[in-house]
This record gives structure tokens, sequence and C-alpha cells, in this order.
């Protein structure tokens, strides 16, 4: 058994990882841009970086305007959602859904009027913060092939650290000078060591996260299926409140608005409304969850046709449940300021790295010795490769240019930047095909760093309010935001130059046995 | 398992794919059946048994998947998680015949 279970260990550790890696790295890149996900929504809404915050004395009125207009637009609607101003985003954000299989409702409103904001259509952040978890499928598929893949990547992560016989060496071991093949082992090594812990974390709490969803046979046998009823037992909601049937008006929501910042010191974030028109009306303010690794935000629940307060909810979980709270909590990561921010984000960095080096790796491994015609799967591998590790980056500045470069005013401009990124994935995944493999790399690479550079150049030139335009005055989030495809851009031009003068094609070097996966072979060695 | 190529032979290529279909469906099924049974049978709170038993489970899920690959033979792995299953499985029916 001794002699077999380490070389079983890595054969399950390479193959599982080619599986699912194109797709994890998608996974990986979007959720790593989503540590950022409110700054580049309001990167893209440049409208608004100048707008004042809004007063909390304000919210109870701008929340009665919200219910004015959804009262008139929305009135067919079973549940209201109301996204409340934010520092990022001074907005009304309204969202309904009027029964399945018709699109929902949303509509972004200026607290002080109630009139729809003038603000360029965006998904922002969140299309790459959906696509983190549903890849822009229909929920179900995408959500159970994201979750799929992510108990396939701890399944690597496991069998990738038994693999390991000396991890703690592999630590310290960067053999740039040696063959690309070894080089880039070790770059693998060293980003899937160095960030093991926040790889683990961040694979089994984002399992966590939509926990009921994929294992939901605990609530069917314990509460019949009713995930609602157990998620209120465990005390992270409000009891659900079923419609009684007999139509009433709601109450006035100020009042309750007011009454529940004055009960909750964490800001306002959103109000849900259930059974509008009925008796049975319920309105749910959540607050922004306190300070602290568990994410607990605090619920209260109003009756909406009386308005009194029905009860308090957040907080007082018990050991379980608060498990699972603070296991969310790290994966989403609200509680980081700025510097831990940063080190999440380059934890996922590594993430990326670690799944692209592996990928590459695979290839690396199986190239022919001789000048022969790489064999049809190898070939696959390779096209798949570049269409991930390049395509994607390149469809994402290509997302962040649509948002610059479209006209303000098109129609379903939103939905139109979302179609830019896909044929901007298509086409970057279709031109290496006709390019000698090697060569398609860095021109590729090369080209993903001339998008970051023409996402900064149309930043400046759209935006009149940008701090290279006016002298270092004006927002600083456009600075960072330029850094950072700066910095992008680097990394890829940098990528360009390292295979562009790599010498001797690494498919003459030598290997001393035939690969069945490069790290058990690195044990023996 | 170590041979690659054309010297795969094609019970290796159904040994594989049958480890794979084992790890996939059986490691499911088995944290499915030890979620629905924890979830009954931990002496805990109602709620509180439920998210214990689904935590674990997903950590139940990889370690079968991980068993499986590393059995000496697919038949030894298919009737390892048989046995877990029918235990649990029986468990479950006792549990959910007790719960009202």
């Amino acid at each position: 058994m001794k002699g077999r279970f380490r070389p079983s260990m890595a054969w399950l550790h390479t193959w599982s990882g080619l599986v699912v890696g194109w797709v994890l790295f998608g996974i990986f890149v979007t959720g790593t841009a989503s540590y950022y996900r409110a700054d580049i929504t309001h990167w893209m809404r440049p409208e608004l970086v100048q707008a004042a915050p809004v007063a909390a004395t304000d919210l109870p009125k701008a929340a009665e305007r919200a219910f004015a207009y959804l009262e008139t637009h929305a009135s067919t609607a079973k549940t209201w959602f109301i996204g409340m101003p934010r520092p990022d985003r001074p907005l009304l954000d309204l969202f309904w859904r009027t029964r399945p299989g018709t699109p929902p409702g949303h509509v972004l409103l200026d607290p002080a009027t109630g009139a729809e904001a003038m603000v360029r259509d965006t998904e922002g952040g969140d299309f790459l913060y959906r696509f983190h978890y549903e890849l822009h499928m229909p929920p179900l598929w995408g959500r159970w092939i994201v979750g799929a893949c992510a108990m396939i990547m701890l399944v690597a992560l496991i069998t990738g650290i038994v693999t390991h016989k000396r991890i703690f060496s592999d630590f310290f071991t960067f053999r740039r000078d040696k063959a690309a093949r070894r080089s880039f082992l070790d770059a693998h090594n060293v980003t899937g060591v160095l960030a093991l812990p926040f790889h683990l974390m961040i694979t089994y709490t984002g399992i966590v996260a939509l926990a009921t969803f994929y294992m939901p046979w605990g609530v069917t046998t314990a509460y019949k299926g009713d995930t609602r009823a157990f998620f209120a037992e465990a005390g992270w909601i409000t009891a659900p409140r079923p419609p009684v049937g007999r139509p009433a008006p709601l109450a006035p929501v100020g009042p309750m608005i007011a009454q529940a910042l004055a009960s909750v010191p964490e800001r306002l974030e959103r109000l849900t409304v259930t059974n509008f028109g009925d008796a049975g009306a319920t309105i749910v303010a959540m607050f922004e969850e306190p300070h602290g690794l568990a994410h607990t935000p605090t619920h209260i629940a109003f009756d909406g046709t009386s308005g009194a307060l029905l009860e308090i909810r957040g907080g007082d979980l018990k050991p379980a449940a608060r498990t699972i709270s603070t296991l969310i909590g790290l994966h989403v990561a609200h509680f980081a300021d700025t510097g831990l921010r940063l080190l999440f984000f380059l934890c996922g960095v590594m993430g990326s790295a670690m799944v692209a080096t592996g990928l590459v790796l695979w290839s690396l491994a199986r190239l022919p010795k001789v000048e022969a015609e790489a064999a049809l799967g190898l070939r696959l591998v390779q096209a798949l490769n570049i269409g991930s590790i390049i395509g994607l980056p390149a469809a994402v500045a290509v997302y962040f240019l649509a948002n610059r470069l479209l006209p303000v005013g098109l129609a379903d401009r939103g939905e139109w930047e979302i179609r830019a990124f896909f044929a901007a994935w298509i086409v970057a995944a279709l031109i290496p095909l006709a390019r000698p493999h090697r060569r398609a790399w860095s021109e590729m690479s090369m080209l993903v760093c001339g998008l970051c550079l023409a996402v900064v150049a149309a930043d400046i030139a759209t935006i009149e309010a940008h701090p290279l335009r006016r002298l270092g005055e004006g927002e600083a989030l456009f600075l960072w935001f330029d850094g950072a495809m700066l910095a992008l851009a680097a990394l890829f031009a940098f990528a360009a130059r390292k295979v562009a003068r790599h010498r001797g094609p690494s498919r003459v070097e030598p290997r001393r046995e035939p690969v069945l996966a490069a790290p058990a072979e690195r044990v023996r060695a | 398992m170590a041979a690659r190529g054309p010297s795969i032979t094609l019970r290796e290529r159904a040994s594989v794919a049958g480890r794979v279909v084992l790890a996939a469906g059986g490691g499911y099924g088995i944290a499915a059946l030890s979620a629905a049974l924890l979830s009954l049978a931990l002496p805990l709170a109602r709620p509180e048994a439920v998210a214990a038993a689904t935590l674990s489970s997903f950590v139940l899920m990889p370690v079968i998947a991980i068993v499986v690959f590393a059995m000496r033979s697919l038949r030894r792995a298919a009737l390892t998680l048989a046995g877990i299953a029918l235990v649990l499985g029986g468990g479950l029916w006792l549990a959910m015949r007790g719960a009202p």
C-alpha cells in the first residue's frame, strides 16, 4: 500500500487539477477581482464619484421615495429589494421579481428626489462577482458546475499536499535558471504552498457559502425541505410570514426606518418587502454586519400594515450556526480593511497563478521528445490553456474598456458590456489556434498588456474629473484603478518577454521517466 | 496506473472511469446520507444539528473521493463505500422512523 499511495495521489492531483483547471482559473480570477467589487462598480459609474454621501437622517425619506416608486411600477411583484445608499453608490438600488420566467426589474433612484438616476447602465463589479459563482449561466447550472469544480479543487489540494514529502523545503525552492518545466513546477509549488492556508480556506468556505444549495438533505430530513424555516430557527433571518390573503395598504415606512436606525449602530444596507398589498406584508431592514470575522448582519422585521416591530435577529447565534457565519465571513472578507484586503487579493492572485502554472505544467510535461506532431489531446489542452489564461484577462480588460467607450445613452448598455466581454474572450481564444503555440503565448500576452494600457488611456481620455487632468485633484479611485491596470500590463509584458526570450524549446529537455505527475517525480529525483 | 499513452489497456481505462464515477456518486451519496442522518441524530438543538451535519458532510466528500482512488482495487473501494452507505442508510431509516 505504502509504495502505491503517493503515486496514485500524484496521479489524482494531476488529472483532477486538469479537468477543472480552466473553469477554476475563471472562478479564481473573478473571485479575486470581487474583493474590490464595490470599487470596480464605483469606477464603472464615474458619474457618481463626485456625488455627496447620503446622511443617515435622510434615509427614512429616501426609503419612502423608493416605496412610492415601487408602488406605482412594481405593485404586482411578490418581493421588493431596496439597496440603501452606500458611500460608493449614493443611490437607491431597486430590484423586484414579478414571477418566475419574466426578467426581474432593476432601477437606480436618486435618494433626494426619487427620480431615476442619470447614470450609465452597467453591471459593474457585480457581473464579475456573479460570474465567480454562476459563470453567467442559469443559476442552477452555474452553481452546480462551480460547486463541482470547488469540490474537485479540494481533492486536488489535499492530494497535492500528500504528494509533497518535502513541503517545507519546496517552500524555498525556485530554480529559475533550470529548464522551463522545472521553474513552472517550482512556481506552481511556491504559489500553491505559500498561500496554501488561503487556498484550503477559500475552497472549503466557498462550498459552505452555498451549503444548503449543495447539501440540502439535512434540511430535507429535519425541516421537511423548508430552508427558510431552518435559517430562521438558526437565527440568521427573521421568521418568514406567509400572505394572509386579505388586502391591506402599507403603513408609512419612514417611521419604521427611523426606529430601526435608532436601535442598530451599523449602516442600513437593504430593505426587503414581502407580500406587498396583503395584510401579511413584512418589511425587513438588513444592516451591515458588525465588525468581526463572522458574517452576522442584524435583521429587523416590521409588520407592513401596522408598522409594529416584530423581531430583531442576528448576532446571537449558537456555535454551529456561528461557525457557518464565520466561514462565510472568511470567504467574503468584509472585515478586511485596506491592508488585509490587499493580502487577500494577493492570495487570490497566487491562487490564479497556481491554477495557471499547474495547467501549463501539464502540457509542458507532455511535449513530444522529438519534433513530432503533438498529440490531439495535448493540442486541445494547449488551446484551452491559452484560451483561458490569456483569454479571460483579455475579456476583463475589454469589459472595462467597453464601459468607457460605448456611448453613454446606448440602449441595454450594461448588456453590451457583457457581450463585449464574451466576444473578446472568444476572439482571444481563437487567434492562438492560427499561430505557433509558443509565439501565440508571447503575442497574446502582449495583447493583454496592450488592452490594459488601453483601459488606462480610455479612462484618462473620457473622464474629465480624472486626477491626472486636474493636476492631482479629484477622486483617487481613478489613480488606484489605473495603477492596478498598469501593474497587470507590466505582469503580462514580463510574461511575454519571458516566453519570447526563452531559448531552447523545452521539448528537447531530457526526461528521465515517463511523467505520470511531475511532483511525484520530484520526490524521487 | 502509472502508464499512459497507447500502453493503457481497456481494463485500466474502465477502472479509472469506474473510480471517477464511484468517487463522485459515492462521495456525494455518502456525504448526503451522513448529512441527512446526523441532522436527525446529533444530540443538539435542531438547527445546530443541521448546521453541524451539513458542514461536516463537505469534509467527508473529498475524503471519500480520495479513499476511492487510494484503494488497491475498484472492487474493494466499491464494497467499502457500499458498506458505509448501508450503515448510514440503516441509521437514517431508524432515525426517520423515530422522528415524529
